[in-house]
C-alpha cells in the first residue's frame, strides 16, 4: 500500500500546522511517512503545497500521483487535479469550488460551529482521516500535544466534527507505532547535541536556519551556547575561538553564508583547529531559489578556502545519516584537527520522515586532546610528527604551557615565520593529514545487484529517490545497482573501481546541472559515467520522474 | 608557586614604533594584576599591532584581519576563567572589523579591547586608515583622504559600551592603569591607544600627540554619558586621555544561566546520553 495526500493553498492559510498534525497522526497510526513541502519564498500568498506520502513500507521520497487533494484555494485544484490517482478525491470547502467531481463540504461553517473559523483545517483533517478509515484517537492526542492550550479544545471539536462528516473510503488499519518522525536539519542538530557540541552560532539563512533554532531551543537544557551572530564571518571565527578554547563548536549556513565563511575556513586549515560546518544547500548562484533544493555546492565546498589545506566533506543521505554522520564529524575534526564540512540540502533539511529511533549509545565522543606530560620548555602547538597531527592542548589547562595559534605561516611553536624550510615542512605536515584522511573515508553505500550491468552513482539526499526507483527497475528485471556516496572528499575510489568493472553503463544521478560527482570520479578514479540524469529546476526527484528517466537509459 | 612573569620575544617592529611601549604597558599591567600567563589569551587580527601574541608570553590567537573580536568572544564564552584581551590596529578594528566592533559592544562580553591607533596602515605600507584625517596625503591617497575619519570613542559610546577610554603610548604609567582598569572591568572595555607610526605617518607623530593629549581632570565624572560624549568628540588642539566613561552593566555571559552559574563550558563532561531525552519530542 502507498498513499499520498496533497495540501495546497497560499502562505498564511495554516497548511504548515495541518501538515504537521496530519503527518504525525499518520505516524502514530503506525505508518511510514514522508512529508515534502514545496514553498515559495514569501510569507503571505503565492502557491504552496505539501505532500504527505505514507505506506506500510519505508518511503524515501514523494510521488507524482496523489490519492487525496485538500485544496485550500481554487488554484490548488487547477494546478494539481490532473495528478489524482484513479479513485482519488479532491476535498474543498464550498467557498473554494463547486465542481461536482469534487468532495465539497461545509468545512468553514463547521469550524464556526465548533467555535472558530480558523480551525477549518482541523475539520479538513478530520475528514481526511475518516476517508482513510482511521480512528480519531491518535490525531486527537497529536492535536493536544502540539497546539497551544488556548486552541486545543476548539480544534479537537472541529476535528471531531470533520471526522463525522464522511464515510470511510480507503478502509486502512491501525499499525504499531515504533518510529520517530524527524527532518534532516533537526537530525543534524540532534547529532551535534549528542556529540557534545557546546557552541553553535550562525546567521539565519534558509534552508539552514532550523539547525540553529533547534540548538537554541535546547541551549538551556543541555548547556549549549547558541547565538544568532552579526554575520557568517563572525560565526566561523567565533566557532574557531571556542574550539581553540577547547569546546566542540559548529556553525552552518547555506551557500551564500558558506561563501562568507571561506576566509575563516582557510584559517581553520592553517591553525589546525577542529570545527564542523554544515552547508544546507539551496540553488544558486547568489540568492538563487532560497526555498528550494539543489546539490550544486559540492565543488564549491571542496575548493572553498584559499590556499592548500586538508579538509573533509561528508554528504548526508538520510535523516539517520544526518544524525550519525554529524556526530562522527566532531570526532574526525578533532582527530585530525581539521574543518569537516557536512553537505545537506533543502530537500533533506525540510523533508520530514519516519526513522528508526536514533541510538545515542552508538555515538562515541573521542576528543583526541593530549593528556599527561609534555616535554620541558615551550609547548609546540605544531610539533612535527610522523602523522602530521600534533599533540593538542587547550589554553589554561597546563600551568607552564601556552597555546599559540597563528594564521601566518608559523614554526612549531606557532610563531610567525618566513623560513622556506619551515614553510615547506608545515605544508607537508598539513598535507600528511590529508593523506591520512584518505584512509579514514567510508566507501559509498552499495544498493541493488551485486554485479550490476547498470551502475547508478549518486551522493547525498538523492539516495531516497534512487533507492525507490532502483527497486522498481529491479522488479522490471533490470540488472541494476547503485553507489551512494556519503563521505565524498577525500573521494573514496575503491568500491567504484571494483563495481565499474562489471558495469556496462554507469549512470550519474545528481541534483545539479554540471554532474559534479562525475567530475570527481574522473579526477580521482579515472572513471567517467556513461549517462547523466541531472535535475536543476530547484526541485528534488520524485520517484516517478527518476524511474522514468532511468528507464530511458538502462540496458 | 605560579609565576606571573610575562616573557618577551624579539619583535620585528620598526625602532621607535609605539607598539614597544604598548607591549611594555601590557606586560606590566598583567603582572601587576597577577594574572598567570597560562590564564591570559591575547587575540589579534592582522597588522603590526596584531603581531603582539608573538612577542609576549601569553596564550595567543593570531587570527584574520579584522577578526580579532569574534574568536575573543568564542574563547571567553567557552572558558570564562581566562582573561581575554583582543588587541589590534585601527584599520583592523574600525575598518575590516567594523561590523564585529559594533556587535561586540551590543553583547558586552567580559573582554578587554586594546586598539593600537596610529591613524595609518603600517603593515601594508602607509595607506589611509579609518582614523586618518580628512585631506591627509598617504602612499595611496595621493591627493588626500576624501572620507571623514571614524570617531572610535563616540562610536563605542553611542553603541552602549560601558567602558570607554583613551591612552597614549607616550605615557606608560597612565597606560598601565588604563589597561588594568579595562581588564578588571566586568564587561567589554574599549581602550583606544594613540601611538606614532614612525615610518608611515609623518603627520600624527610622537610630538603631534604629545602636544595635544591631556589627562581628564580629577573631578571629571566618568559616569556622565553626556560629558563622555562631548569628550569623545574633542579631537583638535587638545585631545583628552583617561577613562571617558565607565558604568556597571550586565554582561552577556550572565544572560545564560548555565554559563553564569555553571563551570566553564570547556569543563563540561560530555555524554551522548545527555541528549537522548530530546528524542521524546519526535515520537
Amino acid at each position: 500500500m502507498n498513499y499520498s495526500i496533497l495540501i495546497g493553498g497560499a502562505a498564511g492559510q495554516g497548511m504548515d500546522t495541518l501538515a504537521q498534525l496530519l503527518t504525525k497522526s499518520l505516524k502514530r497510526h503506525g505508518y511510514f511517512v514522508f512529508k515534502h513541502s514545496d514553498y515559495m519564498s514569501r510569507v503571505r500568498g503565492g502557491h504552496n503545497f505539501i505532500q504527505i506520502r505514507f505506506s506500510d513500507n519505508q518511503v524515501y521520497t514523494y510521488e507524482d500521483k496523489v490519492d487525496i487533494i485538500y485544496a485550500l484555494n481554487k488554484e490548488t485544484i487547477d494546478l494539481h487535479k490532473d495528478r489524482l490517482k484513479e479513485g482519488g478525491i479532491v476535498l474543498a470547502d464550498k467557498a473554494v469550488g463547486d465542481n461536482e467531481d469534487l468532495l465539497i463540504l461545509e468545512l468553514e461553517d463547521t469550524a464556526k460551529t465548533a467555535g472558530n473559523s480558523r480551525a477549518v483545517t482541523s475539520v479538513g483533517m478530520g475528514v481526511i482521516l475518516k476517508l482513510l478509515g482511521l480512528d480519531p484517537k491518535p490525531a486527537l492526542e497529536v492535536i493536544e500535544s502540539t497546539l497551544k492550550d488556548s486552541i486545543v479544545e476548539v480544534n479537537k471539536e472541529a476535528f471531531g466534527k470533520g471526522h463525522e462528516m464522511v464515510e470511510s473510503r480507503f478502509g486502512l488499519e491501525q499499525k504499531e507505532d515504533k518510529r520517530i518522525l524527524i527532518d534532516g536539519n533537526t537530525a543534524v542538530a540532534l547529532g551535534a547535541a549528542a556529540a557534545g557540541c557546546r557552541y553553535y552560532c550562525g546567521y539565519p539563512m534558509t534552508p539552514s536556519t532550523t539547525v540553529l533554532s533547534n540548538m537554541e531551543k535546547w541551549s538551556g537544557e543541555l548547556g549549549i551556547f547558541t547565538e544568532q551572530v552579526e554575520d557568517e564571518v563572525a560565526a566561523l571565527n567565533m566557532a574557531l575561538g571556542a574550539s581553540y578554547a577547547g569546546v566542540r563548536a559548529m556553525t552552518g549556513s547555506s551557500g551564500g553564508g558558506i561563501a562568507l565563511m571561506s576566509e575563516a575556513l582557510s584559517l581553520a586549515g592553517i591553525i589546525e583547529t577542529p570545527v564542523v560546518i554544515i552547508n544546507v544547500q539551496r540553488p544558486g548562484p547568489a540568492t538563487g531559489l532560497p526555498t528550494r533544493t539543489e546539490q550544486a555546492d559540492l565543488r564549491f565546498v571542496i575548493h572553498s578556502g584559499h590556499g592548500e589545506f586538508p579538509k573533509m566533506v561528508v554528504s548526508l543521505r538520510s535523516v539517520e545519516d544526518a544524525f550519525y554522520q554529524t556526530a562522527r564529524a566532531f570526532n574526525l575534526a578533532e582527530k585530525y584537527q581539521i574543518p569537516v564540512i557536512l553537505l545537506s540540502d533543502q530537500y533533506l533539511a525540510d523533508g520530514e520522515t519516519t526513522a528508526e529511533p536514533f541510538d545515542f549509545k552508538r555515538v562515541d565522543i573521542e576528543r583526541n586532546l593530549h593528556e599527561g606530560d609534555l616535554p620541558e620548555g615551550r609547548y609546540k602547538r605544531y610539533l612535527l610528527t610522523d602523522s602530521g597531527v600534533s599533540p593538542r592542548i587547550i589554553p589554561g589547562k597546563f600551568e607552564d604551557k601556552l597555546v599559540l595559534v597563528d594564521s601566518d605561516e608559523h614554526d612549531e611553536y606557532g610563531n610567525i615565520t618566513e623560513s622556506s624550510l619551515v614553510r615547506k615542512s608545515m605544508v607537508d605536515k598539513r598535507n600528511k593529514k590529508g593523506d591520512l584522511l584518505e584512509g579514514e573515508v567510508q566507501e559509498p553505500w552499495i544498493m541493488g545487484d551485486d554485479k550490476p550491468e547498470n551502475l547508478i552513482v549518486c551522493w547525498g539526499s538523492v539516495y531516497g529517490p534512487v533507492k525507490e526507483a532502483l527497486g522498481l527497475l529491479q522488479k522490471d528485471g533490470y540488472s541494476i545497482g547503485a553507489l551512494v556516496y556519503g563521505d565524498i572528499y577525500p573521494f573514496p575510489t575503491k568500491t567504484l573501481k571494483e563495481k565499474s568493472k562489471f558495469a556496462k553503463k554507469i549512470i550519474d544521478v545528481e541534483n545539479n546541472s554540471t554532474a559534479q560527482l562525475d567530475g570527481l570520479m574522473r579526477e580521482f578514479a579515472l572513471i567517467k559515467s556513461d549517462e547523466k540524469i541531472l535535475k536543476y529546476d530547484g526541485r528534488a526527484f520524485s520517484v516517478d520522474e527518476l524511474y522514468n528517466r532511468l528507464k530511458e537509459v538502462v540496458e | 608557586m605560579m609565576t606571573c612573569e610575562y616573557n618577551l620575544y624579539d619583535p620585528s617592529w620598526c625602532p621607535g614604533c609605539g607598539n614597544y611601549m604598548i607591549r611594555k604597558a601590557l606586560k606590566q599591567a598583567l603582572e601587576e594584576l597577577e594574572i598567570p600567563p597560562h590564564m591570559a589569551v591575547v587575540v589579534t587580527g592582522i597588522g603590526q599591532a596584531a603581531k603582539m601574541p608573538h612577542y609576549i608570553g601569553a596564550n595567543g590567537f593570531n587570527g584574520l584581519h579584522g577578526r580579532a573580536l569574534p574568536p575573543a568572544i568564542g574563547i571567553k564564552l567557552s572558558n570564562k576563567e581566562l582573561t581575554v584581551i583582543a588587541e589590534s590596529g585601527d584599520g583592523d578594528t574600525y575598518g575590516e572589523g567594523g561590523n564585529h566592533f559594533i556587535h561586540t559592544i551590543r553583547r558586552n562580553v567580559n573582554i578587554a579591547h586594546f586598539v593600537h591607533d596610529n591613524q595609518i596602515y603600517g603593515l601594508t605600507k602607509g595607506q589611509g586608515s579609518p582614523t586618518t584625517a580628512m585631506g591627509q596625503v598617504t602612499t595611496l591617497q595621493y591627493d588626500g583622504v576624501k572620507v571623514e575619519p571614524v570617531k572610535p570613542l563616540a562610536l563605542s559610546l553611542t553603541m552602549g559600551a560601558g567602558f570607554v577610554a583613551r591612552g597614549f603610548s607616550g605615557d606608560i604609567p597612565q597606560l598601565v592603569e588604563l589597561m588594568k582598569e579595562a581588564i578588571q572591568y566586568r564587561g567589554y572595555a574599549h581602550l583606544d591607544i594613540f601611538q606614532p607610526c614612525v615610518v608611515w605617518n609623518k603627520v600624527n607623530t610622537f610630538q603631534w600627540y604629545k602636544d595635544r593629549v591631556y589627562k581628564l581632570p580629577e573631578d571629571y565624572d566618568y559616569t556622565d554619558f553626556n560629558a563622555a560624549y562631548q569628550k569623545s568628540l574633542e579631537f583638535g588642539d587638545k585631545i583628552p586621555t583617561g577613562i571617558l566613561y565607565k558604568v556597571e552593566k550586565e554582561i552577556y555571559e550572565d544572560r545564560f544561566q548555565f554559563i553564569k552559574d555553571g563551570p566553564p563550558l570547556v569543563d563540561a563532561q560530555l555524554d551522548p546520553m545527555d541528549a537522548e531525552k530530546l528524542l521524546k519530542d519526535f515520537y
